[in-house]
């Protein structure tokens, strides 16, 4: 972002580098359901680390698989929609400008179907009518208003999506020729992804499973739901990240008081994943059958052009680094590392995650693998995986931006206690994850399937070497727990504490002066639309025309819980 | 737009080694055959029983194919049948598996064998097992309340 767009974007504003309190509010509505989620689905999975350690059992009316399902749900959908429209609306409003009234009534609007819709499949789980995971595959079969209530999610998100959207389009009509500010091309980039990569699983939902669940069909065609429900899988992955990659790319500079590297690396590296994000899908079938082993690796070649736009991200945010460590007077190669501010946990939990993002990233490379795939497809291996990836590298860094966000929002500030707590409870965060995603890793090299509750399998020898794995997980989990209510704590204090009065930053980053003017192109999206489409359409035509055209006989619904 | 000097060299270094590996990928793919299970034959899974291969679950010797034997599973929520199946070490080996009900995993433990089983579609995987020994046979895809129990056992042994 450049100055001078920052000033004109600004002009509408209540204070110049304030959110507009009504934004605020719609901001914090979303926040508070994130983080309800958060303890419910983290009480979940201190349950479910317990019971693999074979520590626990569940009374009776509960199983371990009903369990799962509210972790997956409430952690992997609901946490993550939740906090990423909750923070967009904040970042459209603090860069962008304020909210219309329309704008902002759509974004309510948005929110409450969200939540309608959250609630509905949350009482079918919590009634163990709906014990089908967050990725309901059929064909088990849940109750209709478990589908009907992810529907409404969906559709909710879409609300909010467009209502931040339509803010960014009135900014262009109202500067025109003009670069628009970094984050909001960013959360445009995120928006324009999740709208296309939730058509998939929209078509499964309100096509496929409601009208089978319903008993209006009879059969269901449990491959092409599959096949549109990864078409989504992927791209949700990304849209947890893309997030993270704004308060890295754009809050981070500014945090430790540096200039974000280069605006048109940031925007490139945005526009690459939004079109590599749908047409890979298929890297998470590798195994299946039915699904052409050709097309199966030309997916794999889509998937592993993200190394481009990481590599561009990785380079942009060390060079951030280290331009700052220099001009604070570092002088040796590595020396400029020891001139960051690890105190500060507005950096320090962002910067976790980037490290962590690294070994989860190495580990996706094995996941979509034409070959390696096949040593841990669906061995808790892919478990380990996305916990070090969004469960660390996104989720504490959605940790470090609520610490300045919360009290930005509500008129506070972030005090030297709650920062040393942050810094605590990064570091609580770090360790229990790495326990229990190391531990992950290696029971899955050794075969452990994920998404089992205990069992010996007949006392086979091999199971028993997966125990000790499993205590580590539970270390891990119950670390992680605590860290868990430590974070809520803080959040409470942050919110609510009659002696945190005061400003709090909402810190958005300047381009450095030596960074080249973005070329017009990347904010071409009409273009962007086209490209993606076209490579979404080469991608999946054939394999889904392949699917229906050689479907065997339909699925009947299943409830085997 | 102007990349920085290092950043080319960090672009080059990067993208050369995603050429390199997807060509390695890909060789291995299209040229050694070494493609994920993509079998493409469906079969009615209500009459999975009645139904060739299926009808005759087990280990068989066969002829005048690639490999010398043929490995069929059937799985069901919650077990496999047969739970115990024994193959000869260095014997060519054809899996050929289907669920009747569900979706259910086939993958043997710390082996490169693992499929997905779809109600409809038969999996198959051709492989040489080379190393004796009892491998643990478990479902790793979530089928319902008795998924952790669903495993059964390939033995490799000696050749008779």
């Amino acid at each position: 972002m450049t100055g001078k767009s920052f000033e004109s974007a600004s002009a509408n504003n209540v204070h110049p580098k304030q959110v507009d309190p009504r934004d605020a509010r719609l901001s914090m509505a979303h926040i508070y359901v994130a983080f309800i989620a958060l303890f419910i689905g983290g009480l979940a999975g201190l349950l479910q680390v317990l019971v693999r350690a074979d520590t626990i059992k569940l009374p009776e009316p509960i199983n371990y698989y009903q369990v799962l399902t509210v972790h997956g749900v409430l952690l992997g959908l609901i946490l993550t929609i939740f906090f990423i429209f909750g923070f967009q609306t904040a970042a459209m409003s603090r860069a962008v400008g304020t909210l219309t009234d329309q704008q902002r009534l759509l974004g309510w609007i948005g929110f409450w179907v969200m939540t309608v819709g959250t609630v509905m499949a949350a009482v079918m789980v919590l009634l163990n009518e709906a014990t089908v995971l967050y990725t309901f595959y059929a064909p088990l079969q849940a109750h209709w208003i478990f589908y009907a209530g992810l529907a409404l999610v969906v559709i909710g998100t879409w609300l909010a999506a467009l209502s931040e959207s339509l803010r960014w389009i009135q900014w262009r009509k109202e500067n025109p020729n003009q670069t628009s500010p970094l984050i909001g091309f960013m959360i445009i980039c995120n928006n324009l992804m999740w709208f296309v990569a939730t058509i998939g699983v929209a078509t499964e939902v309100l096509f496929q499973l409601l009208p089978w669940s319903l008993g209006i069909v009879d059969r269901v065609d449990v491959l092409l739901s599959r096949t549109l429900f990864w078409s989504f899988g992927h791209a949700l992955v990304y849209f947890w990240l893309l997030p993270a990659y704004m308060v890295w790319y754009v809050v981070v500079p500014k945090v430790i008081g540096g200039k974000i590297f280069s605006d048109s690396l940031a925007r490139l590296s945005f526009i690459m994943f939004v079109l590599f994000s749908v047409p890979v899908g298929l890297h998470h079938q590798l195994t299946e059958p039915g699904v052409d082993a050709s097309w199966k690796f030309f997916q794999v070649v889509l998937t592993m052009m993200v190394v481009i736009p990481s590599l561009l991200t990785a380079f942009s945010l060390f060079a951030t680094f280290e331009l700052r460590g220099r001009e604070l007077g570092a002088k040796g190669v590595f020396s400029w590392l020891k001139k960051l501010p690890w105190g500060d946990v507005r950096f320090f939990a962002p910067f976790i995650g980037m490290l962590v993002f690294i070994p989860g990233g190495a580990g996706g490379i094995v996941n979509a693998s034409n070959q390696m795939n096949q040593l841990i497809h669906n061995t808790i291996w892919v478990t380990g995986h996305f916990h070090l990836t969004v469960a660390t590298a996104v989720v504490l860094t959605f940790f470090g931006a609520t610490y300045w966000l919360v009290p930005h929002l509500t008129g506070r500030q972030l005090t030297k206690e709650m920062n040393k707590l942050g810094i605590i409870q990064t570091i609580l965060w770090a360790l229990g994850m790495g326990i229990m995603s190391i531990s992950m890793h290696a029971a899955g090299l050794l075969g452990a399937p994920r998404r089992s509750s205990f069992s010996d399998y007949g006392g086979a020898d091999l199971a028993k070497t997966w125990l000790s794995y499993q205590v580590g997980q539970a270390v891990g989990g119950t670390l992680l727990f605590i860290a868990i209510l430590l974070f809520l704590y803080i959040f409470i204090k942050l919110r609510w504490s009659s002696t945190h009065k005061g400003f709090e930053e909402f810190p958005i980053g300047t381009v450095s002066e030596h960074a080249q003017k973005t070329p017009p192109i990347l904010e071409n999206f009409k273009l962007w639309i086209v490209i993606l489409v076209a490579l979404v359409l080469i991608a999946y035509t054939y394999p889904i025309y392949d699917i229906i055209s050689n479907s065997p006989l339909g699925s009947k619904g299943y409830k085997l819980w | 737009m102007h990349l920085h000097k290092y950043e080319k060299y960090w672009l080059t270094f990067g993208v050369g080694s995603l050429i390199v590996f997807l060509l390695i990928t890909g060789i291995m793919a299209f040229h050694n055959g070494s493609h994920p299970p993509s079998a493409k034959k469906t079969i009615n899974y209500e009459k999975v029983d009645e139904l060739a291969p299926f009808n005759n679950p087990g280990v068989h010797r066969v002829s005048g194919k690639d490999w010398d034997y043929e490995v069929v599973v059937i799985a069901s929520a919650f077990a496999y049948i047969k739970p115990v199946l024994e193959v000869p070490v260095g014997a060519k080996v054809k899996f050929i598996a289907t669920t009747k009900d569900v979706v259910h995993g086939f993958e043997i433990a710390k082996t490169n064998i693992n499929m997905m089983l779809e109600p409809g579609y038969v999996s198959e995987f051709v492989t040489t097992v080379n190393k004796k020994g009892d491998y643990l046979i478990v479902c790793n895809e979530y089928c319902g309340v008795g998924h952790a129990q669903m495993h059964s056992m390939l033995k490799v042994v000696d050749k008779k």
